[in-house]
């Protein structure tokens, strides 16, 4: 379902991402861990060019991006993301936030993509927040809504970027409750994460990334039990 | 000193017929000088340093240059090379459009550049074009925070609009100063003339304010 093949990627004359080569199936959880500055975050950007990408290939479902005939917007339809920093639309409510990219890129009817909206609101638990602006919202709120709002585009492929790095301890749960029933419903997803725990109990495969490049994956409890590169060894026990 | 409101009352109706003249050289200014502003900010932010060159420059002319300077060069310079005589009406608003044009379109970018780049690439990620997400998301985000700067700057140009009568646009300050030539009297006119522009200018406010509040969202 994606493919990258030797991506390298530099800002400037800092070298980012070294080498990577990486598959990632159908229905298949990925997540990325590693130290900050590991080249994680660019990673997962460039697998839906919000990162140009200097060099190597990435292919979405046969599409290769790095093709400049490639309409990227209709490839980023079917690829949904979700940030950090949530990034939701401050100057609209919370269903508009939803149903916008539907009805402007899709052309979707406004009543069907508000039902589906409203559907996708209580799928995350925040029906009863449709008319709410984004900032009367907690930030394991936002975040739920920014899932759903990417959610509404139906895509086949979901990536999530530290998506609970900016909560408060107490929120971090309603975000992962989520992002499991995704899984459980079969999304294909790729998270950068510092939650070892989901990693563990969500992930079918962990991919260690360091200094630009990948230094190992496996199924998650091989990899956290077993580590076999000495780098990963000594992240995972900092952080477990 | 006697002040005479009869003088005043007198020239009522020249001061009636002039605040209608500064409400008009204002509102086309502000009009002609926004959309042109607009244009001008995002010429401005083209990345091609060439093709953002000729943008860069108009606006160093006319923030660097004093708006009484511009409007005797348009005046006695560019319109009657264009229409062969003077023409103060068209002069005043050509002059203050293009004037404000520079201050706006500095407004426009630094509105635009103003909204945190998450939102562009959320719009992105969600396959808006850069048109879409632009139109969508960031210029009513960027529009919203660029209410007071404009307010400031129509402020501005309704005050600068004075000018004109320098030029014989009949004007609020053209028959302050007749009236000041006619009568030898100064407070009369001027407190007159600064009372009708503080009502224009405080008018104004109450209205951005009042749009600001109602674009609130908390």
């Amino acid at each position: 379902m994606i493919k990258v093949s030797n991506l390298k990627k530099s800002f400037g004359t800092n070298e980012v991402l070294k080498n990577i080569n990486a598959e990632i199936q159908p229905q298949e959880v990925v997540v990325v861990i590693g130290p900050s500055g590991s080249g994680k975050s660019t990673f997962l950007r460039c697998l839906n060019l919000l990162e140009s990408v200097t060099d190597g290939h990435v292919y979405i479902e046969g599409v290769d991006l790095t093709d400049k005939s490639v309409n990227i917007n209709k490839v980023r339809q079917n690829v949904g993301m979700v940030f950090q920093q949530f990034n939701l639309f401050p100057h609209k409510t919370v269903i508009e936030n939803i149903v916008m990219a539907p009805v402007k890129v899709k052309k979707v009817d406004d009543e069907v993509a508000l039902q589906k909206g409203l559907d996708l609101l209580r799928k995350v638990g925040l029906e009863d927040k449709a008319d709410a602006y984004p900032d009367s919202l907690s930030g394991g709120q936002k975040q739920r809504v920014a899932i759903a709002r990417a959610l509404a585009m139906e895509p086949k492929i979901m990536l999530f970027d530290e998506p609970t790095s900016a909560l408060d301890p107490e929120m971090v749960g309603e975000v992962l409750e989520v992002m499991k029933q995704l899984a459980k419903e079969g999304m294909t997803m790729v998270v950068v994460t510092h939650e070892m725990g989901f990693a563990r109990e969500v992930g079918d495969r962990v991919i260690f990334m360091d200094g630009g490049y990948i230094v190992e994956e496996n199924v998650p409890e091989e990899l956290f039990t077993n580590p076999q590169q000495e780098r990963t060894k000594s992240f995972l026990s900092k952080v477990l | 000193m006697d002040f005479r409101f009869d003088l005043i009352m007198d020239y009522a109706p020249l001061f009636l017929k002039g605040t209608l003249l500064t409400l008009g050289l204002s509102l086309a200014g502000i009009a002609i000088g926004t959309a042109l502003g607009l244009a001008i900010g995002l010429g401005k932010m083209v990345k091609n340093k060439w093709l953002s060159l000729p943008f860069d420059l108009y606006i160093t002319f006319f923030r660097g240059t004093p708006l009484f300077v511009q409007i005797l060069l348009i005046h006695f310079g560019l319109v009657p090379l264009f229409t062969g005589k003077t023409e103060p009406v068209t002069a005043a608003i050509l002059a203050l459009s293009l004037n404000a044009a520079a201050y706006i379109a500095e407004i426009f970018r630094a509105g635009i550049q103003s909204i945190d780049k998450g939102q562009m690439e959320a719009a992105r990620t969600l396959g808006m074009t850069h048109v879409q997400a632009m139109r969508h998301v960031i210029l009513p985000q960027a529009f919203k925070r660029m209410i007071p700067p404009l307010g400031n700057e129509f402020i501005v140009l309704i005050k600068e609009s004075s000018l004109a009568a320098v030029i014989a646009a009949p004007e609020i300050m053209y028959w302050g100063r007749a009236m000041q030539g006619q009568y030898f009297k100064v407070w009369e006119p001027y407190i007159t003339v600064a009372v009708i522009y503080l009502v224009i200018t405080l008018s104004l406010s109450f209205l951005l304010n009042r749009l600001e509040r109602r674009l609130s969202t908390e």
